[in-house]
């Protein structure tokens, strides 16, 4: 071979071998949030940091769901990461189909994790998945209409006066409702509102022995106040609100009150998007008078790496820089502390200057006062707050979330909805082989 | 004086028509403008109609997040290749069907309608287990396959249609001169029917782009289309409406400037044998 030819042969080759050698790429799936697109755009200082080239698969939650789930129980192997919640992670880590996370590094420091995160990505406690952020509920209002009406709110209010400030502050003749509630159908959205509802009322979705208990007192009171609440003081048409209909209330000024994701608060107190932003405070998420469970819940995005992965080092590489506390700093750094990923180490509670961004004490408490292993006033067999981590729940939950929505929207009354949901949830519990 | 009614009754017709037409692309209408509104203005009560800051800031965000080429070129890829495929498989079918028929060419016909009726999701596993299989998952190759099957019932029963209008007699005129069926199909049936497959090719390229079950479902990274890119501006929890809004735009922008050149053919072949 000519010299010169066989150099540039090797040249080539080694640019191949080398270049194989290298760029190795992760394929991670993900929800489209905020925190989220905020991370791809830093994805750039994890590949020049590792060599790991990462690419992204973004998708709206419900399609992700449906998405990852085909593709891990199949063993489909189209993704090294995953981004899923705190519903999936300990049914998927139970079935074997993550990779147990138990070998993270000291200096990761996986005890910086809250605890009852830590505990909702869990199986059997090892943890399956890495929170990037966490949220809780709690109750968002207006202090200058709260001032208006002569009132003011506790820290820790109870369903009964969120009654009375709703009848106070809603002002019809100026488009002001007193309250913004999800109503709209789906596990997630209205069912996740409802059942924290009920359950600070002191009710359950199942009794110790997986019977629907929808036929209880508890759940017919909490409903009907809802009910009545919403038809009295809550705006047109909120069968069909969800988080972003909401949202769009509160933030033009429509709503007195508005319970819901603590992550909203950064949304509501940005000037940019906010007609109310100098104008919104905090306060756990209520209960109802004498009920010790408050109607908080509680919900991760987190990391998960599916079984069966080609690629499970670089995978866990990415998964401890984005849930790492440098990541945190970096994102402070670049976008202030109010837009770091909230909820997911106790040490961002600890940092001084994290403690001026307003909700954040509100967040951790509300996050705190969530146990998902105790959620209920009576006993349960289940995990979950605003959901039971059963496979089958999201199925019989979206069912009976249609029917409660159909009640929100006058088309049947409060006592067939939990005549249907009693018999929706009991024959599929039977046809799943718990009862 | 029957001329001015006739007059009258033509505006009429023609008011209706614009109301008609209007209303119908008024969602598209609503998407293109709430994409130069700011997220802010998206939501805005009452509606913002046309009087409203102009901005591409969308645009920008858009462009910077997403590589929007590389989804538009699959696109074209997977709605080209499966018609093209698509196509290649149905004129043979639908000339033995329409010209030599058999006892169950009717039942065929409605067979293959049949799958048409069955939901995506009910056949969601075995595919994707056959994919995983055949190494196909997250490739053009087989996207384009599966877009190609489910339109195929579609584009058999339209150029069926076609075929049926077309005297066989002249094909047979061709057989006596000696074509063989090669020849038969290529050189004499395909011209004449050119109208009815141009409109089959143009509706099954517009299906293709939009597919949205298979090309969700069966993509992650590299082989996914403009319909994938829309689906990552879809957020439940905070609201992005004018980025989606932008995203919807440029992701329709290619099919309705198609559609816009075309419409005389589609037109014409949608209607082609509706008035006998």
């Amino acid at each position: 071979m000519h010299p010169k030819k066989s150099l540039l042969t090797a040249t080539a080759l080694a640019l191949v071998t080398g270049g194989a050698a290298f760029a190795e790429t992760i394929t991670i799936a993900t929800v489209n949030n905020g925190d989220m697109i905020r991370m791809q755009g830093y994805t750039d200082q994890f590949t020049e940091a590792t060599g790991i080239e990462v690419e992204w698969v973004t998708l709206e939650e419900n399609v992700l769901r449906q998405r990852v789930t085909t593709d891990i129980t199949t063993k489909g192997g189209q993704f090294d990461i995953m981004t899923i919640g705190m519903y999936e992670t300990p049914i998927w880590g139970a079935n074997g189909w993550l990779v147990p996370l138990d070998d993270l590094s000291a200096e990761y420091d996986v005890d910086d994790i809250l605890p009852a995160l830590r505990s909702g990505l869990s199986h059997d406690g090892t943890l399956y998945a890495a929170p990037f952020y966490g949220e809780s509920s709690m109750v968002m209002y207006r202090t200058d209409l709260m001032e208006k009406a002569g009132l003011e709110m506790p820290t820790a209010p109870t369903w009964q006066f969120i009654r009375e400030a709703a009848a106070a502050m809603d002002d019809p003749a100026n488009d002001i409702n007193g309250v913004c509630l999800r109503g709209k159908a789906g596990w997630g959205e209205g069912g996740a509102f409802i059942t924290v509802t009920a359950n600070s009322f002191g009710a359950r979705w199942f009794d110790e022995d997986w019977n629907a208990q929808f036929d209880q007192p508890e759940w017919k009171a909490a409903l009907d106040f809802y009910v009545s609440l919403m038809n009295d003081y809550g705006p047109d048409g909120y069968a069909t609100n969800g988080f972003n209909e909401n949202l769009s209330l509160f933030q033009q000024g429509k709503c007195g009150m508005w319970i819901d994701a603590t992550v909203a608060a950064s949304f509501v107190t940005n000037p940019n998007d906010s007609t109310v932003a100098d104008h919104v405070g905090f306060a756990l998420a209520p209960n109802s008078e004498g009920v010790e469970k408050r109607s908080n819940w509680l919900w991760a995005w987190a990391l998960g790496i599916p079984a069966g992965t080609q690629k499970e080092a670089a995978a866990k590489q990415f998964i401890e820089w984005a849930t790492s506390k440098d990541y945190i700093e970096l994102v402070a750094a670049n976008e202030g502390w109010a837009n770091v990923p909230p909820g997911a180490r106790t040490s961002l509670y600890e940092t001084p200057e994290y403690a001026e961004v307003p909700f954040a004490q509100m967040t951790l408490d509300s996050i705190n006062a969530a146990d998902p292993t105790d959620p209920t006033v009576k006993p349960v067999p289940y995990i979950g707050i605003q959901f039971v981590a059963i496979p089958e729940f999201a199925g019989i939950a979206t069912e009976v979330s249609q029917e409660f929505s159909a009640a929100y929207a006058g088309q049947q009354s409060v006592d067939e909805a939990l005549a249907k949901a009693q018999d929706i949830t009991n024959e599929a519990m039977e046809a799943a082989g718990y009862r | 004086m029957a001329r001015a009614v006739t007059k009258q009754r033509k505006t009429l017709n023609t008011l209706v028509a614009w109301a008609v037409g209007l209303l119908i692309f008024f969602p598209i209408l609503w998407t293109i403008l709430t994409s130069f509104k700011t997220e802010a203005q998206a939501i805005n009560d009452p509606p913002l109609f046309l009087f409203f800051d102009w901005t591409l800031e969308n645009y920008g965000v858009v462009q910077e997040r997403s590589d929007y080429m590389r989804f538009l070129w699959n696109s074209i890829i997977l709605a080209g290749g499966s018609t093209l495929l698509g196509i290649l498989v149905a004129v043979p079918a639908a000339w033995s069907m329409a010209f030599v028929p058999s006892k169950r060419t009717k039942d065929i016909l409605l067979w293959m309608l049949s799958t048409k009726m069955l939901p995506a999701v009910g056949v969601l596993y075995p595919i994707y287990l056959l994919f995983i299989e055949l190494g196909l998952l997250d490739s053009r190759v087989g996207l384009t396959i599966v877009l190609m099957l489910i339109n195929l019932p579609i584009i058999v029963w339209m150029l069926y249609t076609y075929f049926r209008e077309i005297p066989g007699e002249i094909l047979e005129a061709a057989r006596m001169d000696g074509a063989s069926l090669r020849e038969e199909i290529l050189y004499v049936l395909t011209p004449m029917a050119i109208p009815g497959i141009a409109s089959t090719i143009l509706l099954n390229f517009i299906l293709a782009w939009n597919e949205a079950f298979w090309t969700l479902n069966l993509t992650a990274a590299k082989a996914a289309p403009l319909t994938a890119f829309i689906a990552s501006y879809s957020s439940p929890e905070g609201l992005f409406y004018a980025k989606l809004s932008a995203a919807s735009t440029m992701a329709i922008a290619p099919i309705l400037i198609l559609g816009w050149f075309s419409q005389k053919q589609l037109v014409r072949g949608l209607t082609f044998g509706a008035v006998k």
